[in-house]
């Protein structure tokens, strides 16, 4: 479970996160919401530790980030996977060579051990006969899943997904959301994704924190967002027609 | 400011660069590949520059020697002194920044761009440590690419001149061995081992911390030829007048 107690971050003047509180379970997806520019990413790179911040704490099943010891915090980010936007696949390997870097990095395992963990996560993101390609060789949908099965090759205990689905066709987009979804059920770990794909939202969305401004609008679940009369969440989520017509047949049916 | 912060969070690169240090496995990997781009990918332009700018120094010198008084072999003394005191290890080291400079800035700045750098850290990986040492450790072996340029350097000399017509093969070679200065070697490699450092750490700085796009990976290429040129001037001074002044 990662819980995050008013956590602020500032760059210059510049107030991004204006103290935001929240938590997020364990074996759930966990979705933040917002538009662009409400620090969803800021958010998600503090949480990494990839950003300092000024005031707060985030603990990691309640261990305080920041009062770790740099050892500490090296072991804690061995059992983070992280899904980048871009997938951020490092472009000298090949894919097998990059799902295996984790394991070269953080495990004795053996290169034929290696092989065969690496072989068994690309085959259950459905890769499998993809090992020797090179990531530029690869389709956008491809290296997403390749940094699917980089991140949960160490299985981490916690997952983060910045923006997924950009990029991608609504059909592979949904590919990758369910499997996010399986493999955070299969391996019970704490997923934390920033998007602002509606879809997702509707799929996924066991915890939904939407974020305006630098400030946490509005928390709670799918089921929740349908029948929140919060006008900040309706106005970003249902700003579609497709989206306004969904949320009133959902509430007509839940009548 | 801005220069004297940057020069700060130089040293500090430096420093973090030394700290929790990668597997060796791994890192004995990134070292050779490393040798394998930047100094064994670089022997052909040294070779080619070298061999031609040592004929070039010889017939500019043998030209310029219009007085009948001045002995022959002076040629090939004064070529052997351009090219292992100044050529081979300060203008091989300026066309380097060129060539090995852009090449790490390029491609460290492309892995900060499409967050590769961001992918390593969130790992708990030192990003310093895995992307900037090797190539500091493959560059300490750029001395025997000077070596080979030094030696290709008299040896165009040498072809030049006699091909030339400008001395004999016996005038060159004997003012090639003439009066010769074993410590001229020793200050020739003590620079170029502070260039090679300079030449993987300067364009590594510009390329870790730079910030923008492909627009801004271009920039900091130049910018970071910039940088290592000016320093690898004012070190080549600073060097020549402690070891030689």
């Amino acid at each position: 479970m990662i819980e995050v107690k008013d956590l602020h971050k500032s760059f210059g003047d510049a107030h991004i996160l204006k103290g935001i509180t929240t938590s997020f379970e364990k074996g759930k997806t966990s979705l933040v919401i917002g538009q662009s520019g409400s620090g969803k990413t800021v958010f998600l790179k503090c949480l990494l530790g990839l950003f300092s911040y000024e005031q707060g704490s985030i603990s990691y099943d309640g261990k305080i980030y920041s009062e770790l010891s740099e050892d500490q915090k090296r072991n804690l980010r061995a059992e983070i996977g992280m899904v980048f936007q871009g997938s951020a696949l490092f472009d000298s390997m090949t894919i097998q060579e990059n799902v295996m870097f984790p394991l070269r990095m953080f495990t004795k395992m053996s290169k034929s051990e290696m092989e065969d963990r690496a072989d068994f996560v690309l085959k259950r993101v459905n890769l499998p006969e993809a090992h020797f390609k090179m990531p530029s060789e690869a389709s956008g949908g491809m290296q997403k899943r390749v940094a699917i099965a980089r991140a949960i090759v160490n299985n981490p205990k916690y997952l983060f997904c910045d923006e997924p689905n950009s990029g991608l066709d609504p059909k592979t987009a949904m590919v990758i959301d369910n499997l996010i979804q399986e493999i955070t059920d299969e391996y019970n770990i704490t997923t934390v994704i920033n998007s602002h794909d509606m879809n997702s939202v509707m799929e996924i969305g066991e915890k939904i924190v939407f974020l305006q401004l630098g400030l946490k609008e509005w928390e709670g679940s799918k089921h929740n967002i349908f029948k929140t009369e919060n006008k900040a969440v309706t106005d970003f989520v249902y700003s579609s027609e497709l989206f306004k017509k969904v949320r009133r047949m959902y509430l007509e049916e839940n009548e | 400011m801005t220069y004297l912060n940057n020069i700060g969070l130089y040293f500090l690169m430096i420093k973090e660069m030394f700290r929790k240090p990668t597997k060796w496995s791994v890192m004995k990997g990134l070292i050779l590949k490393d040798i394998d781009d930047l100094v064994i990918g670089s022997l052909g332009i040294v070779a080619f520059i070298s061999f031609f700018v040592g004929g070039v120094i010889t017939i500019q010198t043998a030209l310029n020697i219009s007085n009948p008084l001045i002995p022959k072999y002076l040629v090939g003394f004064a070529t052997r002194q351009s090219v292992i005191l100044e050529f081979a290890p300060t203008f091989t080291s300026i066309i380097m920044a060129g060539k090995v400079g852009s090449f790490i800035t390029s491609s460290i700045g492309t892995m900060r761009v499409t967050e590769q750098i961001d992918a390593l850290e969130v790992m708990g990986i030192n990003a310093l440590n895995y992307l900037v040492f090797p190539k500091t450790v493959a560059m300490m072996l750029y001395p025997f690419a000077i070596a080979i340029g030094m030696f290709l350097g008299i040896l165009g000399g040498m072809a030049a001149c006699v091909y030339g017509g400008y001395t004999t093969l016996e005038d060159y070679i004997l003012g090639v061995q003439m009066d010769f200065d074993g410590f001229h070697m020793t200050y020739s490699f003590i620079k170029t081992f502070v260039f090679a450092f300079i030449l993987a750490t300067i364009p590594s700085f510009h390329g870790f911390y730079m910030k923008g796009g492909a627009l801004e990976v271009g920039k900091a290429s130049t910018t970071s030829f910039v940088w290592t040129s000016v320093v690898i001037i004012l070190l080549n001074y600073i060097l020549t007048d402690m070891l030689l002044g």
